[in-house]
């Protein structure tokens, strides 16, 4: 019950970004969520993408050091107070959340946020048991 | 008025100063020969003995000794006495790769300590003074040359060694200190500190000696300007002794080289071959009065210019100028020897490219250092804390084998450039030569 993600090494520099991007242009890469961590030397790109196979062999054909992690995409009903209760779950067992960052998708009354732990079947257990839903990746499609 | 530790020798005619490195080269060579095997080896090789060196014309056919020779003859191979006979032993900093340890006997101390003492009056110190040594004691020469100098003078010495700025400072104001020794970035570091603080009427400061690493004219005025001070240099080597080898006079204009201990040539880094005075290129030392570590023809690997041209001073001695460069890849780094290759060992000893960057830059007078390394797969992780990790691995590995503190910086792969043959390693952007 994961997706992957893409994470590319980018050089903190003006217009690094922009070369990566034009190279998803280029080879028609659609992304469906997007987060930058940042150092003051170079960022960490995560993405997520429908085909992550393709789109890391792209990367590594384009130069970029990329890497492939499996991360839970959590639907989040949304309403005010969901995240903290999703959160107080995962805190309660222990579960640390090393980031996390949301998507959008078209989709009403729910968000979808990317969530990393480090042991993904212990979380995803937690979140289940308590009627959390977690998206697959072939389940990505459907949202858009 | 110049002041003179040793003026018969000090100022004594070229003839003079000719025939004591005649006789004493003869003898050393003698002396190395019958001592040293490692040596005698390198003469028998050459096809050199004892007998073909008559006079300091016959120096060029002795072979050089370089710093790979004291590598391979690490520890003992190039100790020319008893260990019975030896009192103290020096080493260079920081060089784990290629270390240097020389050894010294009571009279090799003495002789270098003397050289310090000229130094020391040369910028005007007496018995009056208050000498503060701000150099780091230890294995370093820089401590206790300038305190064994100060001693020879009869100053009061304030072996005060590196660090504690604080302290440093409170020391030169409650005891008045008069001449400070230290390398000239710790130099303008402490001047700038004691402005900030409102000091400067306080101390009682009139000269500074300062060496150990490279800097320029624009520096010594800021210096002199900051502490209010005249600042000398001085020059020197633990493999020759330590500080003291050469250092500079009222003229500022070059540093006299104490040519009754160690004679001077200047060759083509190249071919070996020995140029005209005024030339510029690798200076090369002979030692001809040290007992436990005599060193024929060393290749310093520093570049400069040799003259003997009349100075104002009085000296007679041969003066260097300030080294302009060097023959080999090594860098001076906040008074640190460092190679290209020790830090190429800890990339590949920790999994990286052996293809690497070192940017080395002087801010606010002290040196930084920052090597930047190319991001490898094994290395990237999404998280941000994991590389951080894998990068503070790194800082402390350098560390240890640089001792000193470089900044890592991680590139994108293929981000520094390769070229043909001999790659681009340093960006040297201090200007100090």
């Amino acid at each position: 019950m994961t997706v992957k993600q893409i994470s590319v090494f980018i050089e903190n520099k003006p217009g690094r970004l922009a070369e990566f991007a034009d190279i998803f242009s280029c080879n028609n890469i659609d992304m469906r969520a997007m987060n930058i961590a940042e150092t003051p030397d170079f960022g960490i790109l995560r993405i997520i993408v429908e085909d992550p196979y393709n789109a890391a062999q792209v990367m590594k054909e384009a130069g970029y050091i990329s890497s492939v992690t499996d991360v839970l995409a959590v639907a989040v009903p949304d309403k005010p107070g969901s995240l903290l209760n999703i959160l107080t779950m995962l805190g309660e067992n222990g579960i640390n959340l090393e980031y996390t960052y949301a998507f959008p998708t078209r989709q009403k009354d729910t968000a979808y946020m990317i969530m990393r732990v480090v042991d993904n079947e212990k979380a995803a257990q937690v979140l289940l048991k308590n009627g959390i839903k977690l998206v697959a990746q072939d389940e990505l499609g459907k949202l858009y | 008025m110049e002041h003179y530790y040793q003026p018969e020798i000090e100022c004594a005619s070229r003839e003079q100063i000719r025939a004591w490195q005649d006789e004493r080269l003869v003898k050393q060579v003698k002396h190395v020969y019958d001592n040293v095997p490692y040596y005698r080896k390198k003469m028998e090789e050459k096809g050199v003995t004892p007998e073909d060196i008559k006079s300091v014309d016959d120096l060029h056919k002795l072979p050089f000794l370089t710093k790979d020779d004291l590598r391979d003859a690490y520890p003992y191979g190039l100790v020319a006495v008893p260990l019975k006979d030896c009192v103290r032993i020096q080493s260079t900093s920081g060089t784990t790769g290629r270390r240097v340890v020389a050894f010294y006997t009571q009279h090799d101390l003495d002789l270098w300590e003397e050289c310090c003492a000229r130094a020391i009056t040369a910028a005007g110190g007496t018995k009056e003074d208050v000498v503060h040594v701000s150099y780091g004691y230890g294995l370093f020469t820089g401590g206790p040359g300038l305190n064994g100098g100060s001693h020879k003078v009869g100053s009061l010495t304030l072996p005060m060694s590196s660090g504690n700025t604080d302290r440093q400072i409170q020391f030169m104001v409650d005891l008045e200190s008069t001449i400070l020794c230290c390398t000239p970035s710790y130099a303008a570091f402490l001047g700038e500190s004691i402005n900030e603080r409102g000091l400067k009427d306080s101390i009682k400061l009139k000269a500074g000696i300062f060496g150990a690493e490279a800097w320029t004219e624009e520096m010594r005025r800021d210096i002199e300007k900051s502490l209010g001070i005249k600042a000398y240099d001085i020059y020197g080597l633990t493999e020759i002794s330590g500080p003291g080898v050469s250092f500079e006079c009222s003229a500022q204009t070059g540093m006299h080289i104490n040519e009754d201990h160690f004679i001077a040539e200047i060759i083509d880094p190249n071919t070996g071959e020995v140029l005209p005075e005024g030339s510029k290129g690798e200076l090369v030392f002979t030692s001809i009065t040290k007992e436990a570590f005599p060193l024929l023809r060393y290749r310093t690997r520093d570049i400069c210019v040799l003259t003997r041209e009349k100075c104002s001073c009085g000296r007679t001695h041969v003066k260097m100028s300030k080294p302009m460069g060097r023959s080999d890849d090594m860098l001076i780094v906040k008074g640190v020897n460092v190679f290209p290759s020790q830090i190429e060992t800890v990339l590949l000893n920790k999994g990286y490219a052996a293809n690497y960057q070192i940017i080395v830059d002087r801010v606010n007078n002290s040196d930084q250092i920052e090597v930047q390394v190319e991001m490898t797969p094994e290395m990237f992780s999404d998280s941000v804390t994991e590389i951080t990790v894998k990068e503070k691995e790194l800082v402390n590995a350098l560390k240890a084998m640089l001792g000193i503190y470089a900044k890592v910086k991680l590139v994108a792969p293929k981000s520094i450039a390769r070229s043909e043959g001999k790659a681009v390693r340093i960006i040297d952007n201090r200007k100090l030569y």
